[in-house]
């Protein structure tokens, strides 16, 4: 099933700014969805729209089948989102901020304290319930607005950047619990700068830029396209030249560190065992970048590139 | 999915968040009217009124009872929705609403009943004090409650639409002081508009406060310088006209969405 459709979705602004131009894009119920792209592409305009906090131009956004201008009450059920700033009242006490969400979506008193208390365990806000927004930290507030957008329950969860600030380990906890209640049925849509961050957690990607869709596959396959890869290698010995290793091109950053281009289709078995026959020997190894953010960076130079001309 | 009942807990959900915001912080809400209505009982109703004589029949403070507990149940209703839904705008937590499935008129009157439920409170306070200074004789109950709702229905709508259009604190308090007030005073809280002279009760007619402190007035007091009729009439005429621009600002998103 579909859980999110939207077809030539359009947006111009008062100031004639136009957001997005013309936008298509499918995702399907159960996906864990990256919307990656620049400052300014458009990412939170296609959100907004989603989430009925900005009027659309034109076009049709669809959630699980139930029109967003026709069926718009049906529809908003099943969204949940988590958006990019704070938009709570730091005044409120943070059960309370979810029991006031609860009954906007008509959920009864008593269930709304019982999910509330859930989510707020989960996210390990509960020791906070009766503190005020205001005294919360960065990561606290970022959960908070992750247990209020589940307290419906919704079927497509939304999250605009909400690692965006947090330290890494409770980035990692966040990834933990979206994996969890992904694999528990809510389809999930994320958009994020940490580019790790989609490749680990999302199945498939759309990148948008200047307002426009310009890729939209697969993590694996996106990540398939990627004909080299720049590996940094420590060594156990300082080198005085460069090596030579045949098929390979090499380059000493300092003594102790080469940086090696690896075709996809060369093996790191032959690699290694040519520089071992050189006598280097390598202490550890890692990726100069991350995989997606060179495709990321290729792809949106690329649109860049044919915009401007 | 019964949207009824969605709706209905919405709506108390917004009735309840309005109640706890203003009674959490009952000392800017409720206190000040009370000090204030009480200075005017003191100052115009005792100390000068008691020079003043009779007013159309009563002593001076009796008159001046009804109009300045419609005139805090006027500032009151307004000063809630007008505070509480420009709050909401500039914290963006208007999006939680936003995104629910909760139709505007749902929205509209769960801010408008808190208004009205802090111009009640108010008003129920400023009659206790006022029954300190003054024996307090109903007329008609049924008039002086309806009286009561109505208007506290209008300027909790009107307090909803200067919050619409707000951009900073400065627009949510240029209308009260440079509109309302001048518009309470001079719709005769104090006086009968039969003391002006003719070309000023006619100037008077224009001000829409003026039917409701007089048909207040006639509720607590039975004696009006307008028509019972037209001033409920007058007094609905803007809740219906109210209510639908209300409406229509949500739906066209003005000052709430891009």
């Amino acid at each position: 099933m579909t859980a999110l459709s939207i077809n030539n979705l359009r947006k111009t602004y008062r100031n004639g700014f136009v957001a997005l131009k013309g936008i298509n894009m499918t995702v399907e119920a159960g996906d864990f969805y990256a919307l990656l792209g620049p400052n300014g592409a458009g990412k939170s305009t296609v959100i907004s729209v989603i989430a009925s906090l900005i009027t659309k131009s034109s076009g049709q956004v669809s959630i699980y089948g139930h029109d967003l201008d026709s069926e718009r009450e049906t529809a908003k059920r099943l969204i949940g989102l988590v958006p990019q700033e704070f938009n709570f009242n730091m005044w409120e006490p943070v059960e309370e901020i979810l029991l006031n969400q609860a009954g906007y979506y008509g959920i009864p008193r008593k269930l709304a304290y019982e999910r509330a208390e859930t989510y707020l365990k989960q996210l390990n806000l509960w020791d906070k319930r009766q503190s005020q927004a205001r005294w919360l930290s960065g990561g606290m507030k970022r959960r908070l607005m992750i247990a209020r957008a589940l307290v419906h329950q919704p079927q497509l969860l939304i999250l605009d950047e909400p690692t965006a600030g947090v330290d890494i380990e409770i980035r990692r906890s966040m990834w933990k619990f979206l994996r969890e209640i992904n694999q528990q049925g809510t389809t999930i849509i994320l958009t994020t700068h940490y580019l790790e961050e989609a490749e680990s957690l999302c199945r498939n990607i759309a990148i948008i830029d200047h307002g426009q869709i310009i890729e939209q596959t697969s993590m694996a396959k996106l990540l398939s396209q990627l004909n080299t890869e720049i590996f940094v290698l420590n060594l156990d010995q300082p080198l005085e030249v460069v090596p030579h290793v045949p098929g390979y091109t090499v380059s000493l950053q300092d003594g102790r560190t080469l940086e090696i281009e690896v075709l996809r289709e060369q093996s790191m078995n032959d690699l290694f065992s040519q520089l071992s026959q050189q006598g280097i020997s390598v202490v550890s190894m890692r990726n100069k970048q991350n995989r997606l953010e060179q495709l990321f960076i290729d792809l949106v130079g690329r649109s860049s590139g044919s915009v401007s001309s | 999915m019964n949207f009824w009942r969605v709706y209905r807990i919405a709506f108390q959900t917004i009735v309840t968040k309005e109640i706890l915001r203003f009674m959490r912080i009952w000392v800017q809400t409720i206190l000040p009217p009370a000090i204030t209505t009480t200075l005017y009982f003191v100052i115009f109703g005792k100390l000068i009124g008691e020079r003043i004589g009779e007013m159309e029949g009563y002593s001076y403070i009796d008159f001046i009872v009804p109009g300045l507990i419609l005139m805090a149940v006027i500032q009151n209703s307004y000063a809630n929705v007008v505070s509480s839904f420009f709050s909401t705008k500039l914290q963006h937590y208007i999006e939680e609403l936003l995104i629910a499935p909760v139709p505007n008129w749902v929205i509209l009157s769960g801010y408008v009943v808190g208004g009205v439920t802090r111009g009640t409170l108010v008003g129920v306070v400023v009659t206790i004090i006022s029954l300190f200074f003054t024996d307090l004789q109903i007329n008609s109950y049924s008039i002086t409650l309806l009286v009561f709702v109505l208007t506290s229905i209008l300027f909790a709508l009107a307090g909803f639409i200067n919050a619409v259009y707000a951009q900073s604190f400065d627009d949510i308090s240029i209308v009260p002081t440079f509109v309302l007030t001048p518009l309470t005073y001079l719709g005769g809280v104090f006086y009968s508009i039969s003391l002006l002279p003719s070309f000023w009760q006619n100037v008077s007619l224009i001000n829409p406060v003026l039917y409701m402190v007089n048909a207040f007035r006639f509720g607590i007091l039975g004696v009006s310088d307008i028509d019972l009729v037209v001033a409920l009439g007058i007094i609905l005429v803007f809740i219906v006209l109210l209510t639908l621009f209300s409406l229509s600002l949500l739906s066209r998103g003005v000052g709430i969405k891009n």
